[in-house]
């Protein structure tokens, strides 16, 4: 075991099995620092056994739960693609490594350098329909976005207003500086071993029935170029604590990179903030772009240079305007 | 990827013979579970000629499963990679074409009618909680994140396990916690398998025994 990680959540494992021996797949997930907030998010059952809930709070919650789920059934209205919210925010939203959702209802409304303006809870989820989903997001203040953020803001329960030195938040905890021996080959490698036996060697996923098994990691059905995942250390990071699933942590640190630089150096739906131009559009956008591939050249063409957006009939959501804080 | 190799090596095979069946033959297929493979017990005696097996002995279902889980199966036993003192003497001499055939005679049969094995309700609520949900404070991710929906399986490496004996499944789980069986892909059944409690076993056993399973069609659309 490498000293840098806890078995606190494996020993946990270990006294919950019958079988208290060294287990054969275990889960390693990094350590929290000294001083951070450490969240345990609560349940559907927790809920459900709450007598203090308004009846009707519950209704809106595990609406906003079940959207979270199977965002889906949204498909063609507010996504264009096959992702569900669960689908990167893994365990219901509530898994701290996995980009747990409910910081967002603690610590907004923040500035974002993303789009230079201070955003409240419901423009952050707006962010993920509009890139993560290669949608549009449902209206502020609709039911949509009341159930998605009362859900979000139950999960926060008990958590601490502001405060921003939280355990597992995000997915960036290998870092941002991607190491320079990172190579397309040696990530190709990785996904075929590791990945393509639910995702496909066209990295399109698998779907039964009509509904999504295993989300597609590029193509069309995919996160289009402005969704945070293609910087390639947030998807490292969520490769490493989340993925093959049920395997937290059995990547190397080296393989994570390497697959994540593999995957990103993919086609995908066009970046919504597009100007026509992908090099272009990437150094207008460059302090997001600089983490990820678009408009660079990759295998003799420039990644991101087209007008596909996927199902999606349109380029650009009309939330993505800029906003300007006007209130003197 | 050792399904697709053999796909290559008998569409390889096809080009040069011009005649020959790539997938198995049902009918050959049925030839073998009748009589065996000439040294063991034939497949009949535990699964049934109608492949729907026995919770009580722990023999599972074959009907409608997907051939090519069945085959990669039998292949395991042969190998050593699935290890059974039952199976691997019973299926040691038949030819790769013959394990094609009994593999599609039985992935063509009718699953059977579901069976209310179960009536604990208490127990059917948290097999279904395993099931559509999983046990994320414990890293255990829903039967249905990789076995499809409805867990009915997805393509020959995730099979269906919606209407399948409980037994079977109690006993399997347990052998994989017990590093006794470890054919599963990655070890993507291992890790689950052995942080799951006895009773959240015996609770997912007995929910989905409790489904009508769904006759396999293939995971990829």
């Amino acid at each position: 075991m490498k000293p840098k990680y806890v078995m606190l959540a494996v020993a946990a494992m270990m006294s919950h099995s019958a079988l208290a021996a060294e287990p054969q797949v275990p889960i390693n997930l990094p350590e929290s620092k000294p001083g951070q907030y450490v969240h345990q998010a609560p349940t559907i059952d927790d809920l459900m056994a709450d007598e203090s809930i308004n009846p009707e709070l519950r209704k809106v919650i595990l609406k906003g739960h079940d959207i979270f789920m199977n965002t889906q059934q949204f498909r063609g209205k507010y996504v264009f693609n096959d992702m569900n919210c669960k689908t990167c925010h893994m365990g219901e939203g509530r898994m701290n490594w996995s980009g747990p959702v409910w910081p967002a209802a603690t610590t907004l409304p923040d500035y974002r350098g993303k789009n230079k303006h201070v955003n409240s809870l419901e423009e952050r989820i707006a962010g993920c329909f509009a890139y993560s989903m290669n949608g549009t997001p449902p209206a502020y203040g609709s039911d949509e976005m009341l159930a998605l953020t009362a859900y979000h803001q139950w999960l926060a329960k008990s958590a601490p207003v502001y405060e921003r030195n939280i355990a597992g938040r995000g997915f960036s905890h290998l870092g941002k500086q991607i190491p320079e021996d990172v190579s397309y080959e040696k990530g190709q490698a990785v996904y075929e071993a590791n990945c393509a036996i639910c995702h496909g060697n066209d990295g399109a996923g698998q779907k039964k029935d009509g509904k999504v098994v295993f989300p597609p990691l590029w193509g069309d059905g995919a996160y289009n170029w402005g969704a945070g995942m293609t910087r390639i250390y947030t998807a490292a990071s969520f490769i490493k604590n989340n993925m093959p699933l049920s395997k937290s942590g059995s990547l190397t640190d080296d393989e994570a990179w390497n697959v994540a630089w593999y995957i990103n150096s993919q086609e995908r739906p066009q970046d919504p903030r597009y100007t026509g131009d992908a090099k272009a559009t990437r150094e207008q956008f460059i302090g997001f772009h600089k983490h990820s591939r678009y408009g660079t050249e990759v295998n003799g063409k420039v990644l991101g240079q087209h007008d596909n957006t996927g199902e999606k009939p349109f380029l650009k959501p009309d939330n993505l305007k800029p906003r300007t804080f006007t209130f003197e | 990827m050792l399904k697709r190799y053999w796909r290559l090596t008998l569409a390889g095979a096809l080009l040069v013979s011009g005649a020959v069946q790539a997938q198995g033959v049902a009918a050959n297929g049925q030839q073998i579970v009748m009589q065996g493979d000439g040294s063991g017990a034939p497949c009949l005696a535990c699964h049934g000629l109608d492949g729907v097996g026995n919770n009580a002995a722990g023999f599972p279902r074959l009907a409608g499963m997907d051939a090519d889980y069945i085959a990669k199966q039998i292949r395991d036993y042969n190998s050593g990679n699935r290890v059974s003192v039952i199976m691997q003497p019973n299926v040691d001499n038949l030819s790769e074409q013959q394990i094609l055939d009994v593999a599609a005679y039985y992935a063509q049969q009718p699953v059977p009618a579901a069976a209310a094995v179960s009536s604990d309700a208490e127990l059917l609520t948290l097999g279904e909680k395993i099931a559509k949900r999983g046990d994320w404070n414990h890293y255990i991710p829903a039967c249905e994140s990789c076995h499809g929906p409805d867990s009915q399986g997805m393509g020959a490496t995730f099979p269906g396990i919606a209407g399948q004996h409980p037994n079977y499944i109690k006993q399997q789980l347990n052998a994989w916690r017990a590093g006794e069986r470890h054919n599963d892909p990655n070890q993507l059944m291992t890790g689950v398998a052995e942080r799951l409690t006895e009773q959240q076993i015996e609770a997912v056993a007995a929910y989905l025994g409790n489904q009508q399973a769904v006759v396999a069609e293939g995971g990829q659309q």
